[in-house]
């Protein structure tokens, strides 16, 4: 980025108590930017927001906007707006009073008020339920209301708090677009908080992975995808086969299955775990394959199959994702080929230690971890091993 | 449990709609006797003074017909005129200081505070034994050379009024979204602006419903009264007492019916509005 970012987090360290919430994260935002803090409940993302907003003092680095020191601002002189992941709406007043709120407390005459509350209800879509009580709407109007009180001073920056997580799975995918739509329209900077990947992946320009208080990985969603810098990063973001080994000259060594080929910059010997994505792994006739496995079950998603396919020698099954429906059954044998794989370093004492004795544990299995994309799992979490 | 199948999320709304309960068994009528002998127990004796109250019989515990002539005559009886003026200066005075003190109490503690331990002591005085308070307010006065009359009564009920309203405040406060006051702050309203348009509104049912017990309880207060009044100024409670030593005349139970009626009403104000608190709108 060559102009000067709108947002600067330098060195922000936050504790409560014996636990730290957040290591020295720094990053910047650009103006204009869809921005996402994804990770587990309990990695600090919503510290880090409540920190831009006023609502958390952090013990130490910087926060500033254009410039502006922030932390020296209590909340309600700072140039940033929050949404609410309970939206917050004042129960007590009608949607219209909700939403010029924030213009009212800052002095707004009465008649640029009407015309700026009007304007913001039309861009939501909410003209005709202006005298209604919050306690009278949807959770989908809500939330309409909870952004447009937000937008209506146009922040320098909108905090939104997992924004869609009180919305039902179908509403959410609506909104998600919406709100993408309307960054853009507004053009405003947006910085969301979520433990939804998905969401995350769909709307950001951005994303800064977050976990146990320390920035794993900033980069676009097609860049986390393809390549993860750390193992959490690749399990978490998307579905990916894992294979822990250790890193050679052309890719990495795998305990089972042999070499996995990838372009690396790890020394040989490291330890190292080759990224499969589902798709990127091919099926072959078993016969003529030096890797071999048993089809254990598929699962027909539409516009794509995954097999799961369990290979002697792996803890986990892998996981191949085709086009369309498959003929291939339950109890086949097939023969796996990998395509592009990443590599990552595995874990080694840098990372905090109780995460180590579990990679340790397993380091010579295979492991496959997965999102939400998983068809075996509902759960919306894919880890369990967050500390909060 | 007969509601074991209530989402959690709609508890609040539970109790506003009891008849949505399935009327799944009977239950035997034996299982009633108990329930109504209870009643029977906690408002008979209420019931023979509101009954009384109607008794034509200057004896008081002799039935002679029906009459309506003790309350007429309850407001030419000047001694309980004046007692039952000064009650209601005490009340009113009380209520006024303990609503204010009881809310910005409730504040403090939520806002300022953790853990039990600051909010216990201040709840305390709403269940110390009167006694107690009694003889510690006289003692105080006294030490303070502050005069005994209707201020030191009104003081004195501020005290335990106080402990009401900051527990049924903090009750409502409870209940409240805290990310409210956070909304407020962050669309740029200050500390003060925060608090009269957004906190105040919402705990306006709480502090109503504490500053209407307050007011029933200090109406009707006798053992702190007894001990920080000056004689010429006694309270209702007191002139009663008195009353009743020198043997009791029939439009007491005509003042006590009055005062019942206007309890009720308040206590049943008082509820409606601390139900309000479980309930978004």
């Amino acid at each position: 980025m060559t102009t000067a970012p709108l947002l600067r987090v330098e060195g922000v360290r936050a504790v409560y108590g014996d636990t730290v919430a957040l290591h020295d994260i720094s990053l910047d935002i650009a103006d204009n930017e869809f921005f996402a803090l994804l990770g587990p409940s309990g990695c600090g993302k919503t510290t880090l927001l409540r920190s831009i907003a006023g609502f958390e003092t952090p013990e130490s680095g910087r926060i500033e906007v254009d410039g502006r020191d922030l932390l020296r601002m209590p909340p309600h002189k700072r140039p940033v707006n929050m949404m609410f992941q309970s939206y917050a709406l004042f129960p007590h007043m009608s949607v219209e009073r909700n939403v010029g709120y924030g213009l009212e407390a800052e002095g707004v005459g009465r008649s640029e008020l009407r015309s700026r509350v009007q304007e913001v209800m039309a861009v939501v879509g909410l003209e005709h339920l202006a005298t209604r009580r919050p306690s009278q709407l949807s959770g989908g109007q809500r939330q309409r209301v909870a952004l447009a009180r937000a937008i209506v001073k146009r922040p320098r920056l909108l905090l939104l708090d997992e924004p869609l997580s009180a919305l039902d799975r179908q509403v959410r995918a609506s909104m998600q677009l919406e709100l993408k739509r309307l960054q853009h329209e507004v053009g405003l900077t947006f910085v969301v908080v979520t433990h939804d990947q998905e969401e995350a992946m769909s709307m950001a320009d951005r994303i800064a992975v977050l976990r146990d208080g320390r920035l794993e990985q900033l980069a676009s969603p097609q860049e986390l995808y393809a390549d993860p810098a750390t193992r959490f990063v690749a399990s978490f973001i998307g579905t990916a086969n894992l294979f822990d080994g250790t890193a050679t000259a052309t890719g990495v060594d795998v305990p089972g299955i042999g070499g996995v080929a990838a372009t690396h910059a790890l020394a040989a010997g490291d330890a190292a775990t080759a990224v499969v994505r589902p798709e990127d792994v091919e099926l072959a006739v078993a016969a003529t394959s030096s890797l071999r496995g048993t089809v254990v079950d598929t699962y027909f998603l539409g516009g794509a199959s995954t097999i799961s396919i369990e290979v002697p020698g792996l803890a986990a099954p892998i996981l191949a994702t085709v086009h369309g429906a498959t003929r291939i059954a339950r109890g086949d044998a097939v023969g796996v080929r990998f395509g592009r794989a990443a590599v990552v370093a595995r874990e080694a004492a840098a990372a905090s230690v109780d995460d180590d004795a579990d990679a340790d544990a397993d380091a010579a299995a295979s492991d496959v971890e997965s999102g939400d994309r998983s068809p075996a799992g509902d759960a919306p979490a894919p880890q369990e091993e967050v500390s909060a | 449990m007969a509601d074991a199948t209530v989402n959690p999320s709609t508890t609040a709304m539970r109790e506003l709609e009891p008849a949505a309960r399935p009327r799944a068994v009977r239950k035997p009528r034996g299982i009633l006797v108990p329930l109504w002998l209870g009643y029977a127990f906690l408002y008979l004796p209420i019931l023979v003074v509101v009954i009384m109250s109607f008794n034509d019989s200057e004896n008081l515990f002799v039935w002679r017909g029906f009459s309506l002539r003790w309350y007429p005559e309850l407001f030419q009886n000047e001694q309980m005129m004046q007692g039952l003026v000064n009650t209601l200066i005490v009340a009113t005075g009380a209520t006024a200081i303990a609503t204010v003190l009881g809310t910005l109490l409730a504040y403090g503690i939520q806002h300022y505070t953790r853990g039990g331990f600051v909010r216990a002591f201040a709840i305390a005085p709403a269940i110390l034994p009167d006694l107690l308070l009694g003889i510690g307010l006289l003692t105080l006065f006294s030490l303070l050379s502050i005069s005994l009359g209707l201020h030191s009564v009104i003081l004195a009920h501020a005290v335990f009024a106080t402990a009401f309203v900051t527990a049924i405040v903090l009750a409502r406060m409870a209940t409240l979204d805290p990310s409210l006051e956070e909304a407020s702050r962050d669309l740029g309203a200050g500390p003060v602006r925060t608090f009269m348009r957004v906190t105040l509104p919402q705990l306006a049912p709480g502090i109503v419903a504490g500053a209407l017990l307050a007011f029933t309880l200090s109406l009707d207060e006798f053992v702190i009264a007894f001990f920080t009044t000056a004689p010429t100024q006694p309270t209702l409670p007191i002139v009663i007492y008195s009353m009743v030593r020198f043997g009791v005349t029939p439009e007491v139970n005509a003042l006590a019916s009055l005062l019942l009626l206007v309890s009720i009403v308040t206590v049943i104000a008082a509820q409606r509005l601390t139900r309000l608190t479980g309930t978004p709108k």
